[in-house]
């Protein structure tokens, strides 16, 4: 299934162009630049605090850049609001999941397609959802929060689906998960991937990104320090990244 | 010593007023468990519904209920507006400042009702509301009836709505994670606008049924946000039943009491179960 529109082959289909990013006056992301192609798998890698999460809040439109754009299918989208910015096609998968716990397994899937856009291919993607994860389908009545760490992750990951993305933006899914439930993730990332739809993903399992990824950037103290082709990142590279060392 | 017969009347009474408890305690919790905020005018603008209705009534001769085909819509926008103007921009200044603003809209109210209605008691007449009608072991005055079952009716529409409509499902998505809904793509201003806005309507609905019931003056208001906060305290938030539960609780606290021990003590009683289960249990009975 061929999901994104390619206009011209080799436009990036998310490109951030010197961001700078605050959190009141604190500064998070210092002329921050990168861009996804349409088809990749990005990893964004640094340590703790070093501005993953910011820029993947920006992008999804939660932190408007003080400078620098961040443009989707051509068009500047730094300005616009987290719901506008779902409805042009861009999903994020957060960190701590942000399912709602009292709802339905079924209905936290429905509100995936909240926008207008994804509604008339409702049926259609949930069909998709429950072909990715089998274990949603025979959860579907139960209460969201009744669910395990994995399989809320797994709903997670669903109700961005939900949205009909070009774009997906996946925020730590592995986090505090077993290597088992990690594996079955990242098969579905690939499967979601192998759809089409591109993906720009954090994980703080170096790892885990490198192998999952076609190129990587690493991100330190809110600059992107290095970006190439994930297979070509030494680990003398990502030390130095990481500690400095 | 008592008898089962001489109780059925006050338990009855007490059942059919915790509807109306439950039908005002219905908005109160709808902006509390959305917003996390305690509209403290939820009670002026249920009673200024009754006086609006009043002024149809005396004015053009309009039925209460009948009037309420303007009144709902005319609470929806009004709550609509309010949300969206002054609320939305005092939550991006403080906790406190949407407080303020409640409180501020609740002496307005009660001022504009003292101008223009005077401070003297009111009431809502219509021929169907008098008297009292046979219940088999017992009679009890039609308003309690009537008011009863237009609370179970509007508490089955909202709750069909929230369960079934896109909107109505937002609303609750809103409610237990505000960011897992924007990223769902729910414009949650928009979404605290209409809940704001279908609280009011709710508490239009339940000031033209407490006119009916109950005389009231300006500053009634009051009394009766303390009894839809108790409702939302015993019920707990989000629980349709539990609001309807909490609103029988107080009916009967009320009714029981005042048999018990005289009219004079029975909202004491009333405001003295909300005090306690305030100290002992703060998320509600049946909250989570």
């Amino acid at each position: 299934m061929e999901k994104h529109k390619q206009k011209m082959s080799g436009d990036a289909l998310l490109k951030i162009s010197n961001v700078d990013a605050f959190y009141g006056t604190f500064q998070a992301l210092w002329g921050v630049s990168l861009e996804v192609k349409p088809g990749e798998i990005v990893a964004l890698i640094g340590s703790n605090a070093s501005g993953k999460s910011t820029l993947i809040n920006t992008i999804s439109g939660f932190i408007h850049p003080a400078r620098g754009a961040v443009e989707f299918n051509g068009l500047d989208i730094s300005m616009l609001d987290p719901f506008q910015i779902v409805t042009l096609g861009i999903s994020q998968v957060p960190e701590g999941r942000r399912i709602f716990p009292e709802m339905t397994v079924s209905d936290n899937l429905v509100l995936g397609s909240y926008n207008r856009k994804a509604r008339s291919d409702k049926e259609l993607n949930l069909k998709r959802v429950y072909e990715h994860f089998p274990i949603l389908e025979q959860r579907k009545n139960q209460l969201a929060k009744t669910l395990s760490g994995g399989e809320q992750q797994m709903l997670a990951i669903g109700r961005g689906l939900m949205s009909d993305p070009t774009l997906m933006l996946f925020d730590e899914i592995s986090l505090g998960l077993a290597p088992k439930v990690t594996d079955e993730l990242y098969k579905a990332v690939r499967e979601i991937r192998a759809e089409g739809i591109t993906i720009l993903l954090v994980e703080q399992n170096v790892r885990r990104s490198l192998k999952e990824a076609d190129r990587a950037y690493i991100i330190k103290a809110g600059r992107i320090a290095l970006g190439k082709n994930a297979a070509e990142l030494r680990e003398e590279e990502i030390k130095q990244a990481y500690f400095g060392i | 010593m008592e008898t089962l017969g001489d109780l059925s009347r006050p338990i009855l009474m007490g059942i059919l007023l915790g509807g109306l408890y439950a039908l005002i305690g219905l908005g109160l919790s709808m902006v509390f468990g959305v917003m996390k905020l305690i509209n403290v005018a939820h009670g002026d603008l249920m009673i200024f519904s009754a006086y609006f209705a009043y002024a149809l009534m005396t004015t053009w001769g309009i039925d209460p209920i009948l009037s309420l085909t303007m009144g709902i819509p005319l609470w929806f926008v009004l709550g609509f507006a309010i949300q969206k103007y002054m609320m939305s921009r005092a939550f991006g200044i403080s906790m406190e400042a949407p407080l303020i603003i409640a409180f501020g809209i609740s002496l307005i109210l009660q001022s504009l009702a003292q101008i223009i209605w005077s401070p003297y008691s009111r009431g809502l007449q219509a021929p169907y509301a008098l008297g009292y009608i046979s219940l088999g072991i017992t009679t009890v005055p039609r308003t309690y009836l009537l008011s009863f079952v237009a609370a179970l009716v509007v508490m089955l529409l909202l709750r069909e709505f929230l369960r079934r409509s896109y909107l109505g499902k937002a609303i609750v998505a809103a409610s237990q994670d505000k960011r897992g809904a924007e990223l769902v793509g729910i414009n949650t201003g928009r979404v605290y606008a209409f809940a704001f806005a279908i609280a009011m309507a709710t508490a239009a609905i339940a000031g033209v049924f407490f006119g009916l019931t109950f005389p009231f003056t300006p500053t009634s208001g009051f009394g009766f946000l303390v009894v839809a906060f108790g409702v939302v305290i015993i019920g707990g938030l989000g629980s349709m039943l539990g609001t309807f539960i909490g609103g029988i609780v107080l009916g009967l606290t009320q009714t029981l009491s005042g048999h018990f021990l005289g009219g004079s003590v029975q909202m004491l009683f009333v405001y003295l179960i909300v005090f306690v289960v305030l100290a002992v249990r703060p998320q509600g009975i049946f909250g989570r």
